[in-house]
């Protein structure tokens, strides 16, 4: 299918731009080296695709720059929704990724692209709304009962509906009562990144579901609360996946093994925890 | 190839989904070309006919308004839109009207400039013999848009296809939402972000066949009525 597109690209563009990208032969240096020096590494730059939430929160910058100066390699972050993100590594532009989808990463792992799901870290998505609570979220025991709650008032709910991590985990908190956006009004198919989806509750007032680190990253320009917090269908597990060589060539294994080992090394583990509680006096990230 | 499938398996039998879109699109293509060009057309031709003080800094400006980028744009309609901006209570903020205000204010520039500099080239002429009748600059005005018909015409249907390929500005105002608000561009967008690019390739030559088909109906249309 890629090869197709690319072809369909090639004749519309004339430029092999996107012909390249999608299907190139390797350039022999990158996979040729055997053992990569550490403070040289022969291949440095490394091609991560990520989700918004991860990079928008602030989690890379703040990262990158320590691995970036102990190893020499140099990250470059693409950020999409989970679905763009792994799609982008099907297609060989990505060395290795770092998603929040467990359904889509087994998939990855199963169509051979994904060499290992490494789960490393996790936090709770949290539902936020109006701040007089119409639906009366606040106390319900998980987020299964709080949506049954928004659903019974019809209160008004931005949905993602763009297939990132986050809408996936929406999806399954729904379980078989997805509403139908095209039936029921209150439930808005915003088909947009977090961002662009809590400024829409906070217009319309209206409930949404989001990762915590961008909801509080933007608290002060939204006229939203938090009204539910960690129910146990709310986990939200980050895993990072090396890119299979195998599958996809023209990868940097050697850097993205080496990136891989740095974030499930102790001093990364140690930022991570400690990360967000000087901005917002809270960890945003946990680690499993 | 993939791609040309898919378009081909999406129109026969048509998607209900598509439908809507598409049917969003052509409403909001079309009401943004009209009320542009009910505005543009008759100030284009003022400006391009009449010569007055200030004239040269009136055409700069308008030049400059036609290379606004449609994410500013899309920005200034949503401050003013929004809950708590000056028309916040008119509650438009994520329709498809709001959405046409915001082509409007991006089209209409385009829609004078194009206008006023046709005039100004190709009915050196006509003002002149009207000039020499003694008739008001809006006769005169009048006078230019009926001698140049066709390449008018194309002013029309430039100010469609800005409009019907444009994303930056009814992303933002329009919010892509779902069975209201999404478009072909931003469904296109929505498909690119969550990864499906040969589906997104797909949409793109729907929106293409889409914007020939006006095309050809626009100029069937305006042959008829020369015939006339």
């Amino acid at each position: 299918m890629k090869k197709i597109l690319a072809i369909v690209m090639a004749l519309i563009l004339v430029a092999g731009l996107a012909a390249c990208g999608a299907k190139t032969e390797t350039e022999p240096e990158s996979t040729s080296s055997t053992a990569a020096e550490v403070k040289a590494p022969e291949n440095p730059v490394i091609r991560l695709s990520t989700t918004t939430s991860v990079n928008d929160s602030g989690l890379l910058p703040y990262l990158l720059p320590t691995f970036e100066a102990e190893t020499g390699y140099k990250v470059e972050v693409q950020s999409a929704g989970t679905g763009a993100a792994i799609q982008k590594a099907i297609d060989g532009n990505a060395d290795v990724i770092l998603v929040h989808a467990k359904a889509s990463e087994e998939e990855f792992i199963d169509g051979g692209y994904g060499v290992e799901r490494l789960p490393f870290m996790y936090n709770y998505f949290v539902i936020v709304g109006p701040k007089d609570d119409p639906a009366g979220v606040k106390g319900s025991a998980d987020a299964a009962e709080a949506f049954d709650k928004i659903d019974d008032t019809e209160s008004k709910f931005v949905s993602r509906g763009d297939e990132s991590g986050t809408h996936k985990a929406e999806l399954k908190i729904w379980g078989d009562d997805v509403p139908d956006a095209a039936e029921d009004s209150w439930y808005i198919s915003a088909g947009q990144g977090m961002g662009a989806c809590l400024t829409m509750a906070s217009e319309q007032q209206a409930y949404c579901l989001t990762d915590k680190a961008t909801f509080l990253s933007m608290q002060d320009e939204l006229d939203l609360d938090i009204v539910l917090a960690e129910g146990e269908d709310m986990k939200n597990t980050y895993s990072l996946i090396a890119v299979n060589p195998e599958k996809i060539d023209g990868l940097n294994t050697e850097g993205a093994q080496a990136f891989i080992d740095w974030m499930l090394s102790d001093e990364a583990s140690e930022l991570i925890a400690k990360y967000g509680e000087a901005e917002y006096g809270v960890a945003l990230f946990n680690l499993l | 190839m993939e791609s040309f499938r898919q378009a081909f398996e999406l129109l026969f039998p048509p998607d209900k989904e598509l439908l809507q879109i598409i049917g969003v699109t052509l409403r909001m293509s079309f009401f943004s070309t009209l009320i542009s060009c009910l505005i543009g057309l008759p100030l284009g031709a003022l400006i391009g006919s009449k010569s007055f003080r200030g004239k040269s800094f009136i055409k700069k400006l308008i030049h400059t308004l036609m290379g606004l980028p449609p994410v500013v744009a899309g920005l200034i309609v949503y401050s003013l839109f929004t809950h708590y901006g000056p028309f916040g209570k008119l509650n438009m903020l994520f329709t498809v009207r709001v959405m046409v205000v915001a082509q409007v204010l991006l089209i209409t520039p385009v829609v004078i400039g194009l206008t006023s500099s046709f005039i100004e080239s190709a009915s050196k002429p006509v003002i002149e013999t009207a000039r020499g009748l003694g008739f008001s600059g809006f006769k005169t005005a009048r006078l230019c848009i009926g001698e140049g018909r066709s390449s008018l015409f194309s002013v029309v249907l430039n100010a469609f296809g800005r409009s019907i390929a444009e994303v930056g500005a009814v992303s933002i105002v329009g919010g892509n939402i779902q069975w209201k608000t999404r478009v072909m561009t931003t469904a296109i967008m929505l498909e690119t972000n969550k990864g499906k690019f040969s589906f997104a390739l797909a949409l793109g030559i729907i929106l293409l066949i889409i914007a020939f088909i006006v095309n050809a109906l626009a100029s069937f249309i305006v042959k008829e009525v020369k015939d006339d």
